[in-house]
């Protein structure tokens, strides 16, 4: 991550805030123990949604620069699934830009994970909670 | 009058996720008949397939679709060409 926030930020003196997220594989989920979790995407279509979700960031907030990165694929508990940076002058629009595009990726782009549990692989069920934090965005509009 | 090869329409449709395993297939190519314009449309013409199909793509079940890797909805136009994709709510993050 250093390296990516080092490369963002590099001959960018009016950067006065940068925010970062990064999601993580967790070793439980549901109650269940996680050996692992494959990220199914829809190729062509992420690329796509990803930057329509930033470009609305951008329009929405005064953002200087951002970083999404997510990984697809097999990953092992404690792995990196997703970073987001976004740099900016001040600390308000990088924390909510982040924000925003961390909940509009959960909710828009089209990824799809499936666990490894002791009672086999599932699919992850979308949360209603997502589309409640997504939906907040809506309404401040 | 001969049907003319305008009238032909040929779409991609892919499947993703739990429907892609359930389904057996993630690619298929499909001719549309002429009824079928939109989303709602083809969706209704792989439902009527039956067994597994008509299960999985009922119109209770929380299906989300895209056409040419956007956003669709029922209403959305299906032409020929198109790429129609069907999938479970996302769940990446």
């Amino acid at each position: 991550m250093s390296a990516e926030i080092a490369a963002l930020r590099r001959g960018r003196s009016a950067i006065g805030a940068v925010a970062t997220f990064i999601g993580v594989v967790r070793d439980v989920n549901e109650g269940s123990a996680v050996a692992g979790m494959t990220l199914e995407h829809y190729p062509g279509m992420t690329e796509k949604a990803i930057e329509e979700i930033v470009s609305q960031a951008q329009a929405r907030w005064n953002v200087l620069d951002t970083l999404v990165i997510h990984r697809v694929g097999r990953l092992n508990p404690a792995d990196q699934i997703v970073l987001v940076v976004v740099a900016s002058a001040h600390r308000g629009d990088a924390f909510a830009a982040c924000e925003f595009i961390m909940d509009y990726l959960k909710t828009r782009a089209p990824f799809w994970k499936k666990e490894e549990t002791g009672g086999g692989a599932r699919w992850v069920e979308a949360r209603e909670s997502d589309d409640i934090a997504a939906g907040r965005w809506r309404l401040k509009g | 009058m001969a049907a003319s090869v305008d009238n032909i329409r040929v779409i991609t449709v892919l499947y993703f996720a739990r429907l892609r395993e359930t389904l057996g297939t993630g690619s298929e190519r499909i001719l549309l008949p002429a009824a079928v314009r939109d989303v709602e449309g083809v969706r209704a013409l792989l439902v009527a397939r039956g067994g597994e199909w008509e299960q999985a793509l009922a119109p209770n079940r929380p299906v989300r679709a895209a056409v040419n890797q956007a956003v669709a909805h029922g209403d959305t136009p299906v032409a020929d060409g198109d790429e129609v994709a069907f999938f479970p709510p996302v769940t990446g993050g």
